[in-house]
């Protein structure tokens, strides 16, 4: 057996309320592919950033070729041999394909400047010895997203890096593309790289990985031979739980159908999406990333434009054209970027709780500061928000009682339907049960809510129903009862072969 | 973060008071600062303390001021419109154009507040219609407005306007109190309520704080903005009747170089450029201040181009102070 050319042992990594890694480890073989699995938020990203310099870790060690080394930067990881291919490529759009495979490290001449005619001259034999059909004189902006990859392959073998990371390249690939890039990563073994791999997809994993490391929560839960290992042996170890959360138990008689939205399209999201959502019901929307459940909410929330389809609010036809139209016909929506969406964070408190609601407390328009005071006062109390004054600015809230500052605006406009997009996403886990609770109430008190969410315990705890998607398309309407996790996952990810149950 | 609130308490609804912040606000400098070239104009020239110096002082600042009323909401909401002064000159030809076909006082008036309105509406639609960047669109039509005064008007002059109509400029409602002032008065105290007081202002704020966050919160951005644009052009409007009158006549070059000072008022007086904050009392004392700057300047026979040196490094210094501020705060931190 060989050494590992990069070992990780004992990473930690906390973020305010948010511990992003807690003693992970990690190994990767010359001449091997590793995938990195797990769910949404399990700690893949900051594993990565962790990696490349981006993030200091607050514990633990890294070590290259058995040399201890620490990473400041992102130059001193590309320095020791470690580059990262990520699922949005970062490369420089105006300039050529030799200048981004070179950027940084091009030939010099004897007047140490830059020699255009080596740099090309190499870059291009390194794109032919990939096949890669790309002329490297091109400027990089006239090529389409699968040759950019191949582009950032390129550079990889340039700066010789001994370590490639690659983040969910196949996201944006089609297939054609993605059997392109298997042969590529082959290469990449020949030459004896080490490869990190990140993927959803099994039928990936299970193509082109050697090993495996799988983790949950910031943990690392388990590593081993992808050809030893069952599929459904992986998946239990990705959803499996080691913090127990305990949902709320409901007692909610759930009414008539509140919403129903039929064949909704969008030319590149989403296609012939169709749900209904009935008086006090959960409906849980799951899916990878990238399915276009954000996408279907946005569109229902007026932000977005749909080419096709039809929605009823509780037997009207509704057509928002803007969200403020959504809010005033009783949809409303909790967006997953709180910081950017959800939020103004460079205000107060009472002023994004009454900003939706400023017509009912104000008198012909003029402000009157009392009743904002009193409507915020009532509804962030509910929701139980930590501040010290109303007139706090949002951006010094944890992120969980900011959230719970977005949801207290929504409610203050007595919705019919809530849409929550990621509601729990990053916040701690005291928030988290608060927001799971308060979610029981809203249906208790006859709302209905939508909840899009990629965490499994979250979907299966809380939905009356689930809706599945996957790459744009409904795959599936299940009835929440005795689901297992293994079922939705293998849904979303498009497992056919051997469900686990 | 500051967790002071247990379970169940009731929360305040702010813990500084008001009367501190006031104290402690740019305004309060900028109250100062007015203090200040008052007293040393008073020194630097035996002509200043007059109350018909004091009157003539004031036209310094009322045109540019009205419009820096109306670019003060286009800032805060993370626009910006450079367009105001060759909208006066484009207003200013027309109504000249419709006098030489015989028109009376109002419909002159009415001939600077539509053209004001129109030229404004065209830059609103084409930031929120089109979705371009509003210092570039303006920039454009800086230069379309003042081209089609150019092509209208080439070397000559309008001239003879009637005199109901040079009231507007040259008139006084009271004692030394000119028309210009009491128009520019109420027009402070309107935007003041406008900005601070309404939903409206409220909206605009929010957009200028985070324009996503705003249109997810139900927040018609691109209504807002539009109506923020036609009210500049009206504001400009309004410049080109006053200074046209005050002036008598109408050359395509009116009111070169006003956007630069009407910019660095809004900027002195505390708005950020960067959108999302700002007040109106501020915006009315940098008009102020910049009226007493150039009249003291001008008492002491200093040349408009070093004027011009004056404002521009003005601007400069004010931007970069609240930056030069939070660098040394976050060195410290």
């Amino acid at each position: 057996m060989t050494d590992p050319i990069l070992t990780l042992s004992g990473i930690s990594k906390s973020f305010p309320g948010v511990r992003a890694l807690h003693e992970v480890s990690l190994e990767l073989y010359p001449g091997q592919v590793t995938a990195l699995i797990g769910e949404n938020g399990a700690g893949k990203s900051t594993l990565v950033k962790t990696m490349t310099g981006i993030y200091q870790p607050d514990a633990g060690e890294i070590r290259v070729g058995g040399q201890l080394v620490t990473l400041p930067t992102a130059i001193s990881a590309s320095d020791v041999g470690i580059t990262a291919i990520h699922q949005e490529t970062v490369l420089f759009d105006e300039l050529s394909v030799a200048e981004n495979i070179y950027l940084g490290h091009a030939p010099k001449n004897r007047f140490g400047l830059i020699d255009w005619g080596k740099m090309r001259r190499e870059a291009q034999e390194t794109l032919d010895s990939m096949a890669a059909g790309i002329d490297a004189g091109m400027p990089l902006k006239e090529l389409g997203i699968a040759k950019k990859h191949l582009v950032a392959v390129a550079r990889a073998l340039s700066v010789d890096a001994q370590v490639v990371i690659m983040d969910e390249p196949t996201a944006a690939l089609s297939q054609k593309e993605i059997e392109e890039l298997y042969v590529l990563v082959e290469l990449l073994k020949k030459d004896g790289k080490a490869i990190l791999f990140i993927s959803h997809k099994f039928d990936e994993i299970y193509r082109i990985a050697d090993r495996y490391t799988v983790f949950r929560d910031g943990e690392q839960v388990g590593k081993g031979f992808i050809k030893d290992t069952p599929q459904a042996d992986i998946v239990k170890l990705m959803v499996g739980r080691s913090v127990e959360q305990i949902f709320p138990a409901r007692q909610v008689t759930i009414g008539d159908t509140v919403l129903e939205v039929s064949g909704l399209s969008h030319p590149t999201e989403f296609e012939n999406v169709s749900f209904s959502v009935k008086k006090g019901e959960i409906l849980g929307f799951y899916g990878l990333v990238g399915a276009g459940r954000s996408e279907v909410m946005q569109a229902v929330f007026g932000m977005t434009k749909p080419s096709a389809g039809t929605m009823m609010l509780e037997g009207q036809t509704i057509a928002p054209k803007t969200p403020a139209d959504a809010v005033s016909a009783g949809i409303v929506y909790v967006p997953e970027e709180r910081g950017k969406q959800g939020v103004i964070t460079g205000e107060p408190i009472f002023k994004n709780v009454s900003l939706p609601s400023l017509d009912k407390t104000s008198r012909s328009g003029f402000l009157r500061m009392a009743e904002e005071y009193a409507l915020a006062r009532t509804y962030t109390e509910r929701l139980d928000l930590r501040a010290s004054s109303l007139s706090q600015n949002v951006s010094t809230l944890s992120g969980g009682n900011q959230q719970k500052v977005v949801i207290a605006k929504w409610l203050a406009t007595l919705p019919k339907v809530i849409i929550l997009d990621e509601p729990t996403k990053g916040i701690d886990i005291g928030s988290k049960a608060a927001v799971h609770e308060f979610m029981g109430e809203l249906v208790a008190q006859g709302l209905s809510v939508i909840m899009v969410s990629s965490e499994l315990p979250e979907v299966l705890g809380m939905s009356d129903r689930i809706v599945v998607m996957r790459e744009g398309l409904v795959v599936d309407t299940l009835e929440n009862n005795d689901l297992q996790p293994e079922t939705l996952v293998s849904l979303a990810a498009g497992i056919v072969e051997e469900k686990a149950a | 973060m500051t967790d002071a609130t247990a379970n169940g308490r009731r929360l305040p609804d702010r813990l500084d008071s008001p009367f501190k912040s006031a104290v402690l606000s740019w305004e309060s400098l900028l109250v100062l600062v007015a203090l200040g070239i008052f007293i040393a104009n008073s020194f630097a020239s035996p002509y200043f303390l007059n109350e018909w110096s004091l009157s003539d002082l004031t036209f310094n600042f009322t045109e540019k001021g009205l419009i820096a009323l109306a670019m003060a909401l286009v800032i805060i909401s993370g626009e910006i419109d450079l367009s105001v002064a060759s909208i006066i000159a484009l207003a200013s030809t027309l109504m000249g154009l419709a006098l030489q076909y015989g028109a009376d006082t109002p419909t002159l008036v009415a001939v600077g507040v539509g053209v004001g309105i129109l030229c404004g509406a065209f830059n609103g639609f084409l930031v929120t219609g089109l979705k371009l960047p509003s210092i570039v669109v303006t920039i454009g039509t800086m230069s379309l407005f003042r081209g089609i005064a150019f092509i209208i008007l080439g070397d000559q002059s309008f001239k003879g306007y009637p005199a109901s109509f040079a009231w507007f400029g040259q008139g006084y409602v009271f004692w030394v109190i000119s028309f210009e002032l009491v128009l520019f008065l109420v027009a402070a105290v309107i935007f003041y309520v406008l900005l601070h007081r309404t939903n409206f202002g409220r909206r605009v704020f929010a957009i200028g704080n985070n324009a996503t966050a705003a249109r997810f919160s139900g927040v018609r951005v691109d209504r807002i903005k539009f109506v923020l644009f036609c009210l500049t052009g009206l504001m400009s409007g309004l410049a080109a009747i006053l200074l046209t009158a005050r002036l008598g006549s109408t050359r395509p070059s009116i009111a070169e170089g006003f956007e630069l000072d009407v910019v660095t008022m809004v900027v002195l007086g505390g708005v950020s450029i960067l959108g999302g904050a700002g007040s109106i009392i501020g915006v009315v004392l940098a008009a102020l201040i910049i009226g007493l700057v150039t009249f003291g300047l001008g008492l002491l026979n200093v040349p408009g181009i070093v004027m011009t040196i004056f404002t521009g490094s003005l601007l400069i210094v004010v931007i970069a102070l609240p930056i030069l501020f939070r660098m040394i705060r976050e060195r410290r931190a």
